[in-house]
């Protein structure tokens, strides 16, 4: 018999049947989410398929795209959310990165999750299989609980080897990034396994989840390990999981062999996201930076903070603008405890309150013409941080920091 | 007429983020591509077409690229391939997507659209393309979208094999 993937697991849990890649499903969700971007399509829709949302503990929304509104149109839309979540009796939250959130307070091994994001296979950091939809497929999900899938085909990539010193987890999803491009994983779940994921924190396996959406994927998991375990007990969850593996005889769409030892720093180029070049390399175009930003769902957690703090730490100053972003309360918290921020401001960073930040050029450090920003998020589209004329280039908060020293994009290997 | 495009159209390049603040469609057919191709909005006639390359409508979920494109009257985006996300949006919205390689295509090239036997017609190049549409495209497409669909007749309307 032939053995399932852990996608085809967790899709046959959630639709009452064994299913395999290919099927056609209709499934139940643990979870559904939107934030004050993607709600604002979703009223309507919703309002023309039910009066009310199918569980009110099982539907969230938050405020992190543009929140504090940065204009007149913006606090509109928060007002009709906000009247939507008073009426439904469901929470908003506005304490940081949807993503984030959810992986701190709500995610669950195993569950089925979908999201008003394009980003929402990050929560398959904790080994739950979560989905990116749009508005009004969201409004379908609030409405009846459930929705119609495609039951999709795995990739799995096995890392093995340890990170070279200046080498993080961004680093191994740009390298990815570039085998795949931005179509590889189209319609497919992304896999990370092997002995290095196993041995990643889940803010570093986030950072693989969440780029995976970058090459197409329809959601992206770590296997639940011991590692899921510790995560979720520092975070005061206490619940029993199963360790959920994929059958030895599964079947995968590929392979990907990885070999973690011989990547190095890697940094993305603008417009598109397997533009991947050694950070090394372009060290010596002396590209000049005008703005640094570390933060996103994809590098905004505590981690990349302390990365970012013991490279600055070492150079006392910075040559660009730099903002800081902590993806969460709890993670501005916790920074503000390891006197992180003092530091940063102290330096002259700019530190905002915890949510998307000018990754998507609404506010917060827009983008002027002709000027160069490193990002250690995950879009470096024409005209995502602002002007078109603008250019994006993505790598570790240690290259973004690195950067940050020198005034242009520098290896981080040079402070470590 | 038909806007030709590239591989890896993304959705920030249809609706940019700093003007994707309205909910108005008609608002909203105005921003479309307004920063990556200005004379779009200004040019684009209904019964327009859309060709494109690999993966059309990456990157951010957003709805409003298709809601903006709808807007334009775009009769139908023919591309190589689609986002997941956009391809389901235009499915709940009714806006035809049609995965197709449809070769060298001119921008003033007469083409025609027979959905019922599933043909394109370029008459210009005097060309027939057999097409491949999923049923429940075009089962969308002749609701209007599959909200519309599902409101009529409940989620089960979706489930395969299911006529309604």
């Amino acid at each position: 018999m032939v053995g399932q993937t852990i996608a085809e697991k967790i899709f046959s849990l959630h639709s009452n049947k064994k299913v395999f890649a290919g099927d056609f499903v209709v499934s139940n969700l643990d979870l559904v989410f939107s934030h004050d971007t993607t709600t604002i399509w979703t009223l309507s829709p919703f309002y023309s398929l039910k009066k009310k949302v199918f569980d009110t503990s099982k539907v969230i929304i938050f405020f992190d795209h543009a929140f504090p509104a940065p204009n007149i149109q913006i606090a509109n839309f928060h007002k009709k959310i906000q009247k939507f979540a008073k009426d439904q009796k469901i929470k908003i939250l506005k304490e940081g990165i949807c993503h984030q959130v959810l992986v701190e307070k709500f995610v669950k091994p195993g569950q089925l999750i979908v999201g008003g994001d394009s980003h929402t296979p990050s929560c398959g950091c904790l080994g739950a299989l979560a989905i990116g939809l749009g508005s009004s497929d969201i409004a379908i999900a609030m409405a009846f609980g459930k929705q119609y899938f495609f039951v999709p085909e795995t990739i799995k990539i096995e890392v093995k080897g340890k990170f070279k010193k200046g080498v993080f987890s961004k680093d191994l999803a740009l390298s990815v990034a570039k085998i795949l491009g931005p179509e590889g994983a189209n319609y497919k779940v992304l896999e990370w396994t092997g002995e290095t994921i196993s041995k990643l924190k889940i803010s570093e396996r986030m950072t693989l989840t969440n780029m995976s959406a970058e090459m197409g994927a329809k959601s992206a998991i770590c296997p639940p390990d011991e590692m899921t375990e510790k995560f979720l007990k520092e975070n005061r969850r206490f619940f029993k999981f199963e360790k959920m593996r994929s059958d030895k005889n599964a079947n995968f769409s590929s392979i990907l062999k990885i070999d973690a030892s011989k990547i190095s720093p890697l940094i993305s180029r603008p417009p598109e996201i397997d533009k991947v070049f050694e950070v090394k390399k372009i060290e010596k175009e002396k590209i000049k930076v005008d703005q640094v930003f570390i933060g996103s769902c994809t590098n905004g957690r505590i981690d990349d903070l302390e990365i970012a703090f013991k490279i600055l730490k070492r150079a006392k100053k910075i040559k660009t603008r730099l903002i800081i972003i902590p993806a969460s309360k709890k993670v501005l918290l916790e920074a503000l405890k390891r006197k992180y921020i003092e530091f940063f401001v102290k330096i002259g960073a700019v530190v905002l309150n915890p949510g998307c930040g000018p990754c998507l050029g609404r506010h917060q450090g827009v983008l002027g013409d002709g000027e160069v920003c490193v990002s250690t998020s995950n879009r470096n589209f024409m005209g995502r941080m602002g002007s078109p004329k603008a250019l994006i280039f993505l790598a570790s908060p240690a290259t973004a920091a690195a950067s940050a020293v020198k005034g242009f994009i520098s290896d981080p290997r040079n402070f470590l | 007429m038909n806007w030709i495009f590239k591989d890896n159209i993304n959705t920030d390049l249809i609706t940019p983020g700093r003007y994707n603040v309205e909910d108005d469609p008609k608002k909203l057919a105005k921003i479309a591509f307004c920063e990556y191709l200005p004379e779009f909005s200004k040019k684009v006639k209904e019964g327009d077409f859309i060709i494109a390359g690999k993966n059309f409508g990456c990157g951010s979920s957003r709805e409003t690229a298709v809601i903006s494109l709808k807007a334009c009257k775009i009769k139908a985006i023919f591309a190589k391939s689609f986002n997941r996300i956009f391809y389901r949006n235009c499915l709940n919205h009714g806006l035809l997507a049609i995965e197709a390689n449809l070769g060298k295509v001119g921008k003033k090239d007469k083409l025609i659209l027979d959905l019922k036997n599933k043909i394109l017609y370029n008459k210009t190049k005097k060309k027939k393309i057999k097409l491949k549409i999923p049923d429940l495209m075009i089962k969308s497409y002749l609701f209007g979208g599959l909200l519309l669909l599902l409101k009529k007749h409940g989620f089960e309307a979706i489930e395969k094999g299911k006529k309604v």
